[in-house]
């Protein structure tokens, strides 16, 4: 069953007011288990933002002056970024190496990493103090341009601008806006470009803000070589997540999907569980090379050296392997449980940083352990971030094909467009 | 493949914008303001050896920075070792060491380089030119000031909706108009004392030759993390008086400066890599639909 999607013809003003309320009531089943269980989960979690705003972060996190970051950063904003990375490396096989093969998922993955940034790098107004002052490294007369944080932050912001300029023509053809979209499909492989650079450098920014903390992170985790391993990891983190992502999607939202879409999808998945094998053991390479030369071995042997065998081995090289099988196979099952392995992995590693190796001499008594609040208000954000998709993607060209007349456009221009180096939403299917 | 004038301009107009970015987003230097100034920072000497914890120091300093001023009669403070408050910008310790009781002041270091003003991405956290290390209100409370300072010195008001950074800032508020710091002008000691650093670094050497017994030979601060304003003297090896010795010598803003030196090269050559790579892959693909096997 293949949804035809209607263009609506919005003249005025008033036309998209009209189409925007009808677009705004839900369209699916109301109680269903997922909603069920997410709504009273942001309900409690919207409270509890409003009362960490009026009574500051010390009434709903855990945080102590021993431990200034917690999971608001250490899994929020590090592990959700690391996730997102699947959107420059995807946009970077479809737009750049022009591989169609990739392209019917292309614009799920961008939406993915433009939601992720938005309520996960979002995330740290919740967690700055001082939010008020969140446009000061943007607007103003002092600019710390020797902080990583700076850089960080700019791009985070020049990247969310980034990925909506990838995802616009979804909008364009969801509201009829013929023209407009003309010119903004226009823009995609430049937004690609400078996002593809944007992405490198605060993927591994954010890996650069742990290198001052040179003397309370476990000399295991530390080298100067962390912003390389933290772009690396984003490679396969991002992978990992647009092959779990994909999964899902392919199951909640099936009836937008054509028979096309699902026979070739089994083959996307084998060519990403490629591609992320070969990332994880370019990383774990690295991995090894650093600890070779950092001389670090003889702390092997101690509870946190064994901690890090268990985040190298079974999170690392065994995920590789799985993923190597599941290609060698052809076994999905497998490319699965081990995009699931990698991004578990990606989780101990960026917690590693922030919170478990971070002053691991502090005795377990004083350490930052997340409070039910914090948990809850991440929980809260995810789920929010879940039905923003949901809502988008019911509504939106994103799985299901573009509208006749987008598609009619491109045919006929395809010679041009093509010279151009316009994208071609779905020409695999054409 | 000929490039014509319109592409041309497009690539170039890339590259300007690329460059122009480059300047933005990237340091223009990455050493704090440590480099070349006519003004010598200003630091502080402690003594460690003629401290005899009276706290008098933690009253001065709580009563000049409108603190809760604490009850320095109470000993009971000494039993376990204090870390500086949101409350208390100074604390005096004691510790049981090889050559009995020491008593020792902490507070901010005032690196020479510090990494907590490297860190600050909005100049909240800055290093002044008389040497001290000050915060201003623009800060956005993100506390990597917090990570990034090997003292762990800058603390952060959780219990509040308007917090602060609160930290030593020697005085720099009151030095236009009172002639030192006010812990400095109140210890009865003579413990602390307040100069130049290169002024007290002299003294201290001298004081180590002097009295070669009463001292280990090693200025605590004088390399330390590039150097620091408040400089130590001790009897006993730092270790012993809470000091970590595993610091380096390397000022912290180093470490970040690799990283920082690496993004104007990255911005300026991965658009151009990517154009390249774009451009190549374009022509394969006319190649194809050129015979049609596309579609």
């Amino acid at each position: 069953m293949n949804e035809t999607a209607t263009t609506p013809e919005i003249k005025s003003v008033k036309d998209f007011w009209i189409f925007l309320c009808g677009e705004l009531k839900p369209k699916g089943k109301i109680f269903t288990t997922f909603n069920v269980i997410s709504f009273p989960i942001i309900v409690l979690g919207a409270a509890l933002i409003l009362f960490r705003l009026v009574k500051g972060l010390g009434a709903v996190t855990n945080l102590s002056q021993e431990f200034p970051w917690g999971i608001w950063i250490g899994f929020d904003v590090m592990v959700g970024v690391a996730f997102a990375g699947g959107a420059y490396i995807l946009t970077f096989v479809v737009y750049i190496l022009r591989s169609e093969k990739y392209h019917p998922i292309a614009r799920a993955t961008v939406l993915n990493g433009f939601l992720a940034y938005v309520f996960y790098a979002g995330a740290i107004f919740l967690d700055l103090g001082r939010w008020w002052n969140i446009t000061n490294p943007i607007f103003g007369n002092k600019f710390g341009v020797n902080s990583v944080l700076f850089l960080v932050s700019w791009h985070f912001m020049l990247y969310m601008i980034s990925l909506f300029i990838e995802f616009s023509p979804a909008v364009a053809e969801w509201l009829g806006f013929k023209r407009i979209r003309k010119i903004l499909a226009s823009l995609t492989v430049g937004a690609v470009i400078f996002g593809i650079a944007l992405s490198t450098l605060h993927q591994s920014g954010l890996g650069a803000l742990f290198l001052m903390a040179k003397s309370k992170i476990h000399p295991l985790w530390y080298t100067e070589f962390i912003p390389v391993l933290f772009f690396l990891s984003s490679i396969f983190a991002g992978l990992s997540m647009v092959i779990f992502e994909g999964t899902i999607s392919h199951k909640v939202f099936a009836n937008q999907i054509d028979h096309d879409g699902h026979e070739s999808f089994d083959r996307i998945l084998i060519g990403l569980g490629k591609g992320c094998a070969g990332a994880l053991f370019v990383y774990f390479f690295m991995k090894i090379l650093i600890l070779i030369h950092g001389k670090q071995w003889p702390l092997l042997t101690t509870p946190m050296g064994t901690w890090y065998l268990i985040e190298l081995i079974g999170f690392v090289l065994l995920p590789c392997f799985l993923f190597l099988h599941g290609v060698r196979y052809e076994n999905v099952t497998a490319i699965r449980m081990a995009a699931i392995l990698s991004m578990l992995g990606i989780l101990i590693n960026r917690l590693n940083y922030s919170v478990i190796a971070y002053k691991w001499y502090v005795p377990l008594s004083q350490r930052y352990i997340p409070s039910w609040m914090e948990i809850v208000i991440t929980l809260a954000i995810l789920f929010t971030e879940v039905w923003a998709f949901r809502w988008i993607v019911n509504r939106m060209p994103v799985l299901r094909e573009s509208p006749a007349w987008a598609t009619e456009e491109k045919t006929v221009k395809k010679s041009v467009t093509i010279r151009k180096g316009v994208p071609q939403w779905k020409v695999s299917a054409m | 493949m000929g490039i014509d004038r319109r592409s041309f301009l497009k690539i170039l107009g890339a590259g300007l914008a690329g460059a122009a970015l480059g300047n933005v987003l990237t340091p223009r230097t990455v050493r704090a303001t440590a480099a070349a100034h006519a003004k010598e920072f200003m630091g502080v000497l402690v003594d460690t050896t003629r401290c005899v914890g009276c706290r008098t120091c933690e009253a001065a300093c709580a009563d000049a920075h409108s603190l809760s001023v604490p009850d320095i009669a109470d000993s009971s403070v000494f039993s376990k070792e204090r870390p500086t408050s949101v409350g208390q910008w100074t604390v005096v310790n004691r510790y049981e060491t090889e050559k009995g009781e020491v008593f020792a002041k902490r507070q901010c270091m005032h690196c020479n380089q510090p990494g907590c003003v490297a860190a600050c991405l909005v100049k909240a956290m800055q290093k002044r030119e008389e040497g001290p290390v000050t915060w201003d209100t623009n800060c956005m409370g993100c506390r990597y000031c917090m990570t990034s300072c090997p003292f762990e010195i800058p603390k952060f008001e959780y219990g509040s909706a308007t917090p602060k950074i609160q930290k030593c800032n020697m005085c720099w508020d009151r030095l236009g108009k009172e002639e030192k710091p006010t812990c400095v002008a109140n210890c009865p000691e003579k413990a602390l004392l307040y100069g130049t650093r290169r002024e007290l670094i002299e003294e201290a050497n001298r004081r180590i030759y002097q009295k070669p017994g009463e001292y280990v030979p090693h200025i605590y601060g004088e390399h330390e993390v590039g150097g620091t304003g408040y400089l130590y003297l001790s009897k006993v090896p730092f270790e012993q008086i809470g000091f970590r010795t595993d610091l380096g010598t390397t000022p912290y803003p180093e470490f970040t400066k690799g990283f920082l030196y690496s993004v104007p090269l990255v911005l300026l050559l991965w658009p151009a890599f990517l154009i390249g790579v774009n451009t190549l892959t374009k022509k394969g693909e006319e190649e194809i639909g050129g015979k049609g096997g596309r579609s």
